[in-house]
C-alpha cells in the first residue's frame, strides 16, 4: 500500500446479493392490500351482522335473501345469457381469426388484421362505449329493431381479442409438421383440421374461452352504457345498489361473482400448464 | 460453371421410372432475400431403388424431397410418379409417404392408432386397418408398445413407429427425410442395416435423405450429390467413391489428395497425366470432355503406397505426421511440389514400422486408381 | 446436356403457374372467411363508432338528446370556454379543464404510487426459485380477474368513515374522528392503485426476471453499496419494464370511471365520469364525443411517447 494513501473501507459483500431492503417488506404489503379488501369483503358477507367491522356470528341469511332477490335472480340470469352468447361468438371467431393468422408466411394486411383483432383492448372502455353506444342508437332508429342482441354484439367484440391470445399462443406451439404428416397420409384438408388441429388446439380454445367469459361476466362500463331497460346484468345491478346504499346482500352476490371469477381463472392456468406437457 | 454428370445414361425403352423430376426449380423468397433452392434439376429413379440424395445443408436436397411429397410446388418443371404428372397434385392424392426428421408422430394417439392413420384416412374397413397395423408393429417389432402414447417413447422407438406409419399404406415411393440425425450412432447403425432390410423386403422404392455420406454409401443403389441446387452426380456408391466427377464431389465422399497435373495424351477412356517430372499417371475421364492443358486428378488416400526414397518411381517429399487410428496408419506428406499428400496404409503392413517424422519417402501411385476432376 | 423442346415446356410452365396461382387464390380465400366473422364484428362494433363518436363532436346537440346535424365547432370550443348566451362572448371557463388536469395529475401520480409499490414486489418474485414463480405470479394476477367494480366497492369498504381503517385507527386510539378519506382525491388515488396495480407488476417482472444477476455481483465487487447498485445496475436494466408498466398503468388510469365514481362520490370528476354525464343526463352527445376524442388523443400521445422511447432503447443497445 503506498504511504499517505488512505485505506478505503471495504463493506463486505452482502450474503444474499439478490436482497434489497425493505423489498421484502414491501411486496408482502402489496400482497396483502391486493387481497386485504376482497378478504374482508367475503368475510363479511358471511356476517350475521349489517356491519361490515363488526363480527357477530356466522350466517347465510345476507345469501339466501340474495337468492331470493328477484332482481338478483333476473340480473344473474341476463349476465350468464349475454356471457354465454359473446363467449360462444368471441371463442368462434377468434379460433377462425388464430387460425388465419398464425404459422403463416407474412401476407399484406397481416399487421392490420392483427391490430383490427387487439384494438378492443387499446381504447379505453369509456370511449368505446359511447361510440358504441351511439352507433346502436343510430341502427335502432333506422330499423325499429332492439334487443339484448345488440348487448351480446358489443360483448363478443370486445371479448375477442382475449380469446384470440391464449388460442394464438397455443397454435405457435404446434408445428406444421404434424398437419403435413396427416396430409401426407391421404387427410384432405377438412379432416386434417378436424383429427389433428382442433384436438390439439383444443386446450388453447378452452382458455380463451374461459377468459372471454369471466371478461364479459365482468364488465361494467360499456353494459352500463349499451344495455337497455330489462337488459340488467349483474354488475350493473350491483352498481345500482351501491348507488342506492349498502347493503349486506350486495356483499353476498359479489362474494359469489368473485368466485366464479377465480373459478374459472385458476381452470383458466390449470388447463395451460396441462397444455405446456 | 459445374455441369451434372450422369454415369449411367438413361435408354429409351427402359422401364418407368418409379420418381422423375424434369428441370425442377424452385425459389423462395423475393429480392434481395430470394433463394434459389434448387436449379433445373432432373433426375430419374428407379422402381424399387434405394435413392440417396446426398449433400449439406442447404443443398436442396430436402427441397427436393417436399416436392416429391407434395408440400410445395416447384416453380419450374414436372415431377412424374411411375408416368404421372403429379406436379400440382396435393399431397394426400400422392400415393407416397413421408418420414419426417422429427418424426411428427400425433401425440394425441396411441402408437397403434397412428400406425393406422393413414389406412383410416383411405377409408379401409377396421378390420383390415387392425390387421395391417398389426403387421406393420411386428415388422418394426414394436409389438408391445402398440396402446403407448407417442410422448412416452424414446427416440428410437419413435423413429420406427413413424417407419411403420408411412409404410403401412404401401405407398409406392416411400421419403426419408434424415430420419437418423437424431439417433447416437450404435442405434443409427442398427437402423441403417433395418431400414436397408426393409426395402428389400418391401419392394418399395426408397428417397432417402442424409448429409452423412458414410451412411449414404453403406446403404444405398445409387447416389445423387447435391451441392447449392444442382445434382452434381449420380452413380453408384463404389462409382461416385471411386470415380468422383467433381471437385466438390470427392471432397464431401471421404478423404481426397487433389494434385495439379498437364495432360500429355489423350485416349478415349483416359488421359495421360504427368504431375511431376518423371511421374506419368493414366487417370480415368469417362464421362468428361477432354481438355487442354492443366488439370485437376483427385487419387484416394488407400490407392497410394508409402516407399523407401530411392526403392521405386514415385512423389517424393517429407513425412509431415503419421497418424495411427487403429485399423490404418494416415501418412501425412509434404510433396515437394509443395502440395499435401495422404496415404492410408492399413495395419499389417510391414513398411508402416519403417517410417518417422522428418524423413523422406516416395509417394507409390497405384495404376488406374486416378481421376480426373471437373473444378 | 440433354435439350428439351420449347412447346412441351412452355406449356407444362404455363400450366404449373396457373396451378401455383390458382393454389394460393384458395389460400387467401379460406384466410379471407377465416377472418371475416371476427374482422367484421370489430370494425362494425369497436372501429365504426369510433368514426360516428369524431362526427358527433363536430355536430349540434338537439334539443331533446342527440344530435343535430349541421356542421358546428361548439363541443371544442365548449371544452375551453364558456359562452354567454346573452351578451355571445366567450370567457375562459376552466372548470372542464380541471377535470382533465385532475385526470392526468391523478394518473400519474398513480402510476408513480404503483411504480413504488411494483418494483419491489417485482423484484420479490423473480428472485424466488424458478419453481414458485409462476404461483406468486397467478397470486399477483388473480385479483385483476375479479370484477373491477367489486374490487373498488371492496376499498370502499374499506376506506370509509365506517370502514375498517378508520375503526381500526380509532379502536387504537391513534385518533379520535374517522379520517376523511372517502370522497376526496386521496381515495381516488389509493383506489387507481389498487386497480392497476398488477399491470405494474407483470412488465416489471417480465424484465427483472432476465436479470443477470452477475452484473450484481460484478457491481458488489466493485464495493458498490446496496443503494448504488440498485440505482446504477437493476434500475437501468429493467428500464424497459419500467416503461412498460408506467403505460399500462397510467392509460386505463386516465380513462377510469369506476373508481372515480365510486371512491370519489360524484365530486371528485375524472374524464371517464365527465363522459358519461355529458352522455347520460347532460345529453349533450356533442360535448360527450368531444371529450372522448380528446381522451383518445392523449393515450395516442402516451403511446407514441412510449414507442419512441422503447425504440430509443432498442438503437442505444445495437
Amino acid at each position: 500500500m503506498a504511504d499517505g494513501a488512505p485505506m478505503k473501507m471495504v463493506r463486505a459483500r452482502p450474503r444474499d446479493l439478490k436482497t434489497q431492503p425493505g423489498f421484502n417488506q414491501v411486496a408482502w404489503f402489496c400482497i396483502a392490500a391486493l387481497y386485504a379488501p376482497i378478504a374482508v369483503l367475503v368475510i363479511f358477507s358471511f356476517n350475521d351482522n349489517r356491519s361490515v367491522v363488526l363480527w357477530t356470528e356466522f350466517s347465510l341469511r345476507w345469501y339466501i335473501s340474495a337468492f331470493g332477490n328477484v332482481g338478483i335472480q333476473s340480473a344473474a340470469i341476463i349476465s350468464f345469457e349475454v356471457a354465454l352468447v359473446a363467449t360462444i361468438g368471441a371463442t368462434i371467431f377468434a379460433t377462425m381469426a388464430a387460425l388465419a393468422t398464425t404459422r403463416t408466411r407474412p401476407f399484406r394486411g397481416l399487421t392490420l388484421a392483427y391490430g383490427i383483432i387487439n384494438q378492443p383492448l387499446m381504447v379505453p372502455e369509456i370511449v368505446t362505449a359511447i361510440a358504441t353506444l351511439s352507433l346502436f342508437s343510430i341502427v335502432k332508429q333506422a330499423t325499429g329493431i332492439t334487443g339484448i342482441g345488440y348487448l351480446m354484439l358489443a360483448h363478443t367484440a370486445f371479448c375477442i381479442p382475449f380469446a384470440y391470445m391464449p388460442i394464438r399462443a397455443r397454435l405457435e406451439d404446434m408445428t406444421l409438421s404434424l398437419e403435413q404428416a396427416a396430409a401426407d397420409l391421404y387427410a384432405p384438408p377438412m379432416k386434417v383440421f378436424r383429427r389433428v388441429t382442433l384436438p390439439l388446439l383444443m386446450p388453447g380454445i378452452m382458455a380463451g374461452a374461459m377468459l372471454a367469459f369471466v371478461v364479459s361476466l365482468d364488465d361494467v362500463i360499456i353494459t352500463l352504457m349499451v344495455a337497455g331497460p330489462g337488459e340488467t346484468t349483474l354488475p350493473i345491478y350491483i352498481l345500482g345498489a351501491i348507488r342506492r346504499g349498502i347493503t349486506p346482500e350486495i356483499n353476498a352476490v359479489s362474494t359469489i361473482l368473485v368466485m366464479i371469477s377465480v373459478l374459472f381463472v385458476a381452470q383458466f392456468f390449470l388447463v395451460q400448464r396441462q397444455a405446456r406437457r | 460453371m459445374m455441369e451434372r454428370i450422369d454415369l449411367q445414361p438413361v435408354s429409351e425403352g427402359a422401364v418407368r421410372p418409379a420418381v422423375a423430376a424434369e428441370n425442377v426449380t424452385k425459389i423462395f423468397g423475393e429480392g434481395p432475400d430470394r433463394v434459389t433452392a434448387l436449379d433445373r434439376v432432373s433426375v430419374q429413379i428407379r422402381q424399387n431403388e434405394f435413392f440417396t440424395l446426398l449433400g449439406p445443408s442447404g443443398c436442396g436436397k430436402t427441397t427436393l424431397l417436399r416436392l416429391i411429397a407434395g408440400f410445395e410446388i416447384p416453380d419450374l418443371g414436372l415431377i412424374h410418379l411411375d408416368g404421372q404428372d403429379i406436379t400440382a397434385l396435393p399431397p394426400h392424392r400422392r400415393p407416397v409417404n413421408t418420414v419426417f426428421q422429427s418424426y411428427a408422430l400425433f401425440p394425441h394417439m396411441t402408437v397403434a392408432e397412428n400406425i393406422g392413420f393413414g389406412l383410416e384416412m383411405l377409408g379401409q374397413p377396421q378390420l383390415e386397418v387392425d390387421g395391417t397395423v398389426a403387421r406393420m408393429l411386428s415388422m418394426v417389432r414394436m409389438e408391445a408398445m402398440a396402446g403407448r402414447r407417442t410422448d412416452q417413447l424414446s427416440g428410437g422407438q419413435q423413429q420406427r413407429v413413424a417407419l411403420a406409419r408411412a409404410l403401412a399404406p404401401n405407398p409406392k415411393v416411400l421419403l426419408l427425410d434424415e430420419p437418423l440425425a437424431a439417433l447416437d450412432l450404435k442405434l443409427r447403425k442398427e437402423m441403417q442395416i433395418e431400414l436397408k432390410r426393409l426395402q428389400n423386403e418391401t419392394g418399395i422404392t426408397f428417397v432417402f435423405v442424409t448429409h452423412d455420406q458414410e451412411e449414404a454409401l453403406t446403404m444405398s443403389d445409387r447416389v445423387a450429390v447435391m451441392s447449392e441446387g444442382r445434382i452434381l452426380q449420380i452413380g453408384s456408391p463404389r462409382e461416385i467413391y471411386n470415380h468422383p466427377a467433381h471437385r466438390f464431389v470427392a471432397d464431401f465422399i471421404g478423404d481426397i489428395n487433389i494434385l495439379p497435373g498437364q495432360i500429355l495424351s489423350v485416349s478415349a477412356e483416359a488421359m495421360s497425366v504427368a504431375l511431376a517430372p518423371n511421374v506419368t499417371i493414366e487417370a480415368s475421364c469417362t464421362g468428361i470432355d477432354p481438355r487442354e492443358g492443366a488439370v485437376s486428378v483427385a487419387i484416394r488416400p488407400e490407392s497410394a503406397n508409402i516407399a523407401q526414397m530411392g526403392s521405386q518411381p514415385g512423389l517424393e517429399g517429407v513425412i509431415e505426421n503419421i497418424v495411427y487410428f487403429g485399423t490404418a496408419t494416415n501418412f501425412h506428406i509434404r510433396l515437394d511440389g509443395g502440395e499435401a499428400f495422404t496415404v492410408r496404409t492399413p495395419s499389417g503392413t510391414d513398411t508402416t514400422l519403417d517410417f518417422s517424422i522428418g524423413d523422406r519417402a516416395v509417394v507409390v501411385l497405384r495404376a488406374g486408381q486416378a481421376r480426373i476432376l471437373i473444378d | 446436356m440433354s435439350v428439351i423442346s420449347e412447346t412441351p415446356a412452355d406449356h407444362a410452365t404455363t400450366q404449373l403457374r396457373a396451378a401455383a396461382s390458382a393454389v394460393r387464390r384458395r389460400e387467401r380465400r379460406t384466410r379471407g372467411i377465416l377472418l371475416a366473422p371476427a374482422l367484421t364484428t370489430i370494425l362494425l362494433v369497436s372501429i365504426l363508432p369510433l368514426s360516428i363518436t369524431l362526427i358527433y363532436s363536430f355536430l349540434k346537440p338537439g334539443s331533446y338528446g342527440g344530435v343535430e346535424w349541421s356542421f358546428s365547432t361548439e363541443a371544442y370550443v365548449q371544452f375551453l370556454f364558456e359562452r354567454d348566451i346573452f351578451e355571445d362572448t366567450l370567457a375562459f371557463h376552466t372548470a372542464y379543464l380541471q377535470i382533465f388536469g385532475r385526470s392526468i395529475l391523478l394518473a400519474l401520480v398513480a402510476t408513480l404510487g404503483a411504480l413504488l409499490l411494483g418494483f419491489p414486489t417485482a423484484y420479490f418474485i423473480a428472485t424466488k426459485p424458478r419453481e414458485q414463480r409462476n404461483l406468486w405470479l397467478f397470486l399477483i394476477t388473480l385479483p385483476f380477474w375479479t370484477n373491477l367494480l367489486i374490487r373498488t366497492y371492496a376499498m370502499l369498504l374499506i376506506v370509509r368513515d365506517e370502514g375498517v381503517i378508520n375503526i381500526a385507527l380509532m379502536k387504537l386510539g391513534l385518533i379520535s374522528e374517522p379520517l376523511a378519506i372517502l370522497y376526496t382525491d386521496k381515495a381516488v388515488f389509493i383506489g387507481l392503485i389498487y386497480s392497476y396495480l398488477p399491470f405494474m407488476v407483470l412488465p416489471l417482472y417480465a424484465s427483472l426476471e432476465k436479470l443477470d444477476f452477475r452484473l450484481v455481483e460484478a457491481a458488489y465487487d466493485l464495493y458498490a453499496s446496496r443503494l448504488k447498485v440498485l440505482r446504477r445496475v437493476i434500475i437501468p436494466l429493467a428500464k424497459p419494464g419500467i416503461v412498460a408498466g408506467c403505460i399500462l398503468v397510467f392509460i386505463p388510469g386516465l380513462g377510469a370511471y369506476i373508481t372515480p365514481e365510486l371512491l370519489g362520490g360524484g365530486k371528485k370528476l375524472m374524464i371517464g365520469n365527465m363522459i358519461a354525464i355529458q352522455v347520460g343526463s347532460s345529453r349533450n352527445w356533442p360535448f360527450g364525443s368531444a371529450a372522448a376524442l380528446i381522451l383518445m388523443s392523449l393515450v395516442m400521445v402516451s403511446l407514441l411517447i412510449y414507442a419512441r422511447s422503447s425504440g430509443r432503447e432498442g438503437h442505444s443497445d445495437g
